[in-house]
């Protein structure tokens, strides 16, 4: 995979890191006497950090979209191989303009409690921590960033967040160190494999490493199960997500958000990148293995979500399902699956992103979160009430919002490759609905007693940090296009690369079409169900 | 006077005076003063002048690292017993430059809790000599002399705190169970020579490349009582139950200067017997030290992770980083060497760093070290409470700081050597040590402030002081500049290995 620098501005990528990190070191150095300014200079930090973004999106190549863009490469840490190496393709694109977007709406929509000092530059140390997990191409510079995203989050659910805080705030950090402590080792063992292997210098390159593929089968397997561990308490998958609802009930508003709209696509997003691309051959044997996770996550969400009685926590279980499809999407294994995967990390982002904000004003208003004791605020609050349907659609995956793309394409995608598991998991979309729109019915609907009466409407503010919310949902929904041939290829070119590395796989598609008699059809499916694996489903059609 | 002894027909060993600048300093500079403060009353003699006097030795003995170091022959002295090489000269500049920043901290804290400043300064001189001549022993016997002359210092020290009785049975403790492992040392070092017939560093090396030892029993006991006497003064387990008690009791600027320069004192001597002389036997000796990490780590960290008590939550933490440092040792190469390097040196900042804030909240007595002494230091003094964080976070190994990089080195280093389970358990119990460390700032930011416990640390609490402020902000600088930009360190640590 060739990489192409940008001739204008060939820095983007490094200051668009950089200067959150450097806002967070300007409100260090502020005094403690004007804390008027705290917000203003992180909302500038973030938002020149967003525009940036935005001009990388608008100077993207699509017809490149494959290689990574806006290149660039500086020695770090010489010695041992370690370099400070940037880059966006389609796959990383739109996850860097979610978050560069995501932040400045997070620090305007949200006041911080107390303290706004030490919030406001946590809340830019993680912008430049998740930003960095996203543009890196090298190995140990990637797990740098990775890890340094635990510290500002650490702080923030527990120094703003509410009850058990502390606790979530341990629990949160552990959980996640816990995981990526055998990825940091198997980072390590997979540069010095490769060079023993290249018989080069050790080199923590991504490229480098996942073009060469020079390592053995068994070996392999074992790194991307350590890689796999780390990513999947990010997700977070089905046994390891118990983190999650804790972190995101108790953390500050800002901090869902963030947790969810942006810090759980580093697992996903590693999964692709750091799974599939590093890891081709890996990836299939183990896909039959991690569809059953995200299947398990689905319905284990969706039921546990339903059965919430704080909205907050909905909300939290509502993503482990939604991550799961991610999980299904990515290892289909198929174009199809792929693309809804991606597409379906930006959707999560801004639904779920969007729907922690406005459970947070819900919150503010009301000062409780449990279901019960809110209802009817539709009344009182009839914009509220609006907003919250149009995101709690998105979130559903209806037509013509954005997530209905999304999970169709990965549904299709699954379908191809793992039939049965896809019916399973579009069960979780039904049951999406059913949570959610019950939800939305006990706490809008119906009458309006006592405080609920009361509940003011959306403010003017909070209706322009909505706004934009609402126009990617819509706009996602309505024309994906530009969004999808920007993912696309990038997709396709990884599949290629896991076709091109594991003999005897095949990129599973829709095999139906007239040529192909209904006996085949059967003998297809029949084998597929016996296997549960893509590869043998494949080779069956080629 | 060199010149003159050249031209004479005799040949006298010659001797490198310069290139001992690094023994001889600490040494001389801890005998003037003691006679200094025998002779001169102490009326014309204020007490800040000890600790004055002991960073201007230690400033000039980094100096003289410093001018050595630029040098491309290595220092042999007295028939290559002694080798200033570049293992040494580093070992020396991470020992001399935690005196140099322990000593800025000693006249407020000496003053505040009663320590006789004098003897603490020279005791602390004499120690450092002794750790430097241990970083460059060439041979047993001399190991063994920088060894008593750093551990004597050291019983002492640790029970200087005399209204402390914590601080005498610290002494106590430590100068019994460091008895006791000097045995081992000893006779660890007798069957050694007894195996081999010298005990000369490189002469054994030699030995043991040109013979096979068939009936090698005899080797291989000396070999394990030399890993149990340098266990002992690394606190590695099985051999560590002294080290919490003693570093709590000490006082607190001891306690940074044991968990700092004794412990790169005593990796440095270990690294010089098994790494370079016992190369050749490195496959008896890997397992054993393979074992001793994994114990080391595992006792170190889920220990301190139930500890309610910072300087005891430090202590611990400091036997987990030596089960870090053994991973290094482990791989018995110049990247493990290197490794190892470059972990002491990183540690030693954030010893000393975070273990002077203990000393500045510990009250009059030194002995208010419990989490409750923390709680709302965010909110009371958020610049130091920042400090003690970012020093914290390093040593969990949190990215951007010099603990992250010290413990990537150490894993890269493992791994290198195939002992991929060993990177493995380092990094869990990395994971079970950080819940330490969160609870020392979970006590610090997330507890309310406020309750009638806080208003009244707040009375009582003494000032930091331009000289631990100094410290703590040099600590916190050097941690996040040797995490930003390894480079430096990195290059100078594989230098000191001989990469």
């Amino acid at each position: 995979m060739s990489a192409l620098a940008s001739t204008s501005f060939p820095a983007a990528l490094t200051v668009l890191v950089l200067v959150p990190a450097v806002g967070a070191l300007l409100l260090l150095a502020m005094p403690r006497t004007r804390p008027d300014l705290f917000k203003p200079v992180a909302l500038v930090a973030s938002t020149v950090s967003a525009a940036l973004a935005v001009w990388v999106l608008a100077e993207f190549d699509t017809g490149s979209a494959a290689v990574f863009q806006f290149w660039q490469q500086y020695e770090w840490i010489s010695g041992w191989g370690v370099s400070w190496q940037v880059g966006v393709d389609g796959l990383s694109l739109f996850l860097v303009v979610m978050t560069a977007l995501i932040f400045p709406l997070a620090i305007v929509g949200v006041d911080a409690e107390h303290s706004p000092k030490p919030y406001y530059a946590w809340m830019l140390v993680l912008e430049a921590g998740c930003l960095g997990t996203f543009v890196a191409l090298d190995l140990v510079m990637f797990f740098v960033f990775f890890e340094i995203v635990l510290v500002p989050m650490y702080f923030l659910i527990g120094g703003w967040g509410h009850g058990r805080r502390a606790y979530a705030a341990i629990k949160f950090f552990l959980f996640t160190m816990f995981g990526s402590a055998l990825m940091l080792v198997a980072i390590v063992a997979l540069a010095f494999l490769h060079s023993s292997a290249s018989g080069g210098a050790v080199t923590f390159d991504l490229t480098v490493i996942a073009e060469s593929q020079l390592l053995a089968t068994n070996t392999a397997r074992w790194l991307f199960l350590a890689f796999a561990l780390a990513f999947a308490v990010k997700v977070p998958l089905f046994p390891v997500h118990t983190w999650l609802p804790d972190a995101h009930t108790n953390a500050p508003t800002a901090g869902s958000v963030i947790l969810a709209a942006v810090m759980l696509k580093l697992g996903t997003y590693g999964l692709v990148r750091f799974g599939l691309y590093l890891f081709p051959e890996a990836s299939v044997y183990f896909a039959p293995l991690m569809i059953t996770l995200g299947v398990i996550g689905i319905i284990y969400g969706a039921i546990a979500a339903a059965m919430q009685r704080d909205l907050k926590r909905l909300v939290a279980y509502s993503s482990v399902a939604h991550l799961g499809f991610i999980v299904i999407g990515t290892f289909a294994l198929n174009t199809e699956g792929l693309t809804g995967g991606v597409l379906q990390m930006v959707n999560h982002g801004v639904s779920t992103g969007a729907l922690f904000l406005l459970v947070g004003m819900i919150y503010e208003r009301r000062h409780t979160r449990e279901i019960s004791e809110l209802g009817g605020l539709q009344k009182p609050a009839p914009l509220l009430a609006a907003v919250f349907m149009v995101v709690m659609l998105s979130s559903v995956g209806l037509p013509g919002l954005n997530g209905f793309v999304g999970e169709l394409l990965v549904l299709l995608g699954a379908f191809n490759a793992h039939r049965w598991w896809a019916v399973v998991a579009a069960a979780g979309v039904i049951l999406a609905a059913v949570y959610l729109l019950w939800a939305y019915q006990r706490v809008f609907h119906g009458p309006a007693s006592g405080a609920n009466a009361e509940t003011p409407d959306l403010r003017w503010r909070e209706g322009l940090v909505m706004a934009p919310f609402i126009a990617a949902i819509v706009f996602m929904g309505v024309y994906p296009k530009p969004v999808i041939e920007r993912i696309e290829p990038a997709v396709d070119a990884i599949i290629a690369h896991v076709e091109d590395n594991v003999a005897g796989f095949a990129e599973p598609v829709a095999d139906v079409h007239p040529s192909v008699s209904l006996e085949d059809l059967a003998r297809s499916t029949g084998k597929a169900d016996h296997n549960g694996g893509g590869t043998e489903h494949g080779e069956g059609d080629e | 006077m060199g010149a003159v002894l050249a031209q004479l027909p005799v040949r006298t060993p010659s001797v490198d005076w310069a290139g001992l600048l690094p023994v001889l300093l600490p040494a001389a500079g801890a005998l003037v003063l003691l006679m200094l403060r025998s002779l001169v009353p102490s009326r014309l003699m204020p007490a800040v002048l000890d600790a004055v006097w002991t960073f201007a030795v230690a400033v000039a003995c980094l100096v003289s690292v410093i001018v050595l170091w630029q040098r491309d022959a290595e220092v042999q002295a007295f028939g290559r017993e002694l080798v200033m090489d570049r293992m040494a000269l580093f070992v020396t500049a991470v020992v001399l430059g935690s005196v140099a920043l322990a000593a800025l901290t000693l006249p407020r804290y000496c003053k505040r809790v009663g320590v006789a400043s004098a003897e603490l300064c020279v005791l602390i001189l004499l120690a450092a000599a002794g750790a430097v001549v241990m970083a460059g022993a060439a041979d047993l016997i001399v190991l063994f002399l920088g060894l008593e002359t750093m551990s004597i210092a050291a019983y002492v020290m640790a029970a200087l705190n005399l209204r402390r009785l914590e601080s005498l049975e610290a002494g106590l403790k430590y100068f019994v169970l460091g008895a006791f492992s000097t045995a081992f040392l000893l006779f660890g070092i007798a069957l050694v020579y007894g195996a081999t017939g010298t005990t000369n560093l490189d002469g054994i090396g030699d030995y043991l490349d040109t013979y096979i030892v068939l009936r090698d029993g005899m080797l291989l006991a000396g070999l394990a009582m030399l890993l149990v006497g340098l266990g002992f003064k690394v606190a590695a387990a099985p051999f560590h139950a002294w080290a919490p008690d003693v570093y709590v009791g000490a006082p607190t600027p001891v306690t940074a200067l044991m968990a700092s320069a004794v412990k790169a004192a005593g990796f440095a001597a270990l690294i010089r017997v098994f790494v370079e002389a016992l190369d050749m036997r490195a496959d008896d000796w890997r397992p054993a030290v393979f074992a001793l990490a994994c114990a080391t780590l595992a006792v170190g960290s889920i220990l301190a992770a139930v500890q309610s008590d910072a300087k005891r939550i430090l202590s611990y933490s400091s036997i987990s980083h030596a089960g870090f440092i053994l991973v290094g040792v482990q791989a018995a190469s110049d990247s493990g060497v290197a490794s190892v390097m470059f972990y002491l040196a990183a540690y030693a900042v954030i010893a000393v760093g975070s273990f002077t804030v203990v000393a500045v909240l510990s009250g009059q007595r030194d002995d208010r070290t419990g989490l409750d002494a923390l709680a709302g230091l965010g909110t009371r003094r958020p610049v130091m409470a920042l400090g003690l964080t970012i020093l914290l976070l390093a040593q969990a190994g949190v990215p951007f700081t010099s603990g992250f990089v010290a413990k990537f080195s150490v894993i890269a280093a493992a791994v290198e050597a195939r002992s991929y389970w060993l990177a493995v358990v380092a990094m869990v119990s990395a994971v079970v040590v950080a819940f330490a460390y969160l609870r020392v700032v979970v006590a610090m930011y997330f507890r309310d402030a406020g309750d009638e416990a806080g208003t009244d640390a707040e009375a009582s609490e003494p000032a930091t002081g331009l000289g631990a402020g100094v410290v703590i902000v040099v600590a916190v600088l050097l941690t996040v500049a040797m995490g930003v930009i390894p480079g430096v360190l990195e290059s100078l640590s594989s230098t000191a290995a001989g990469l």
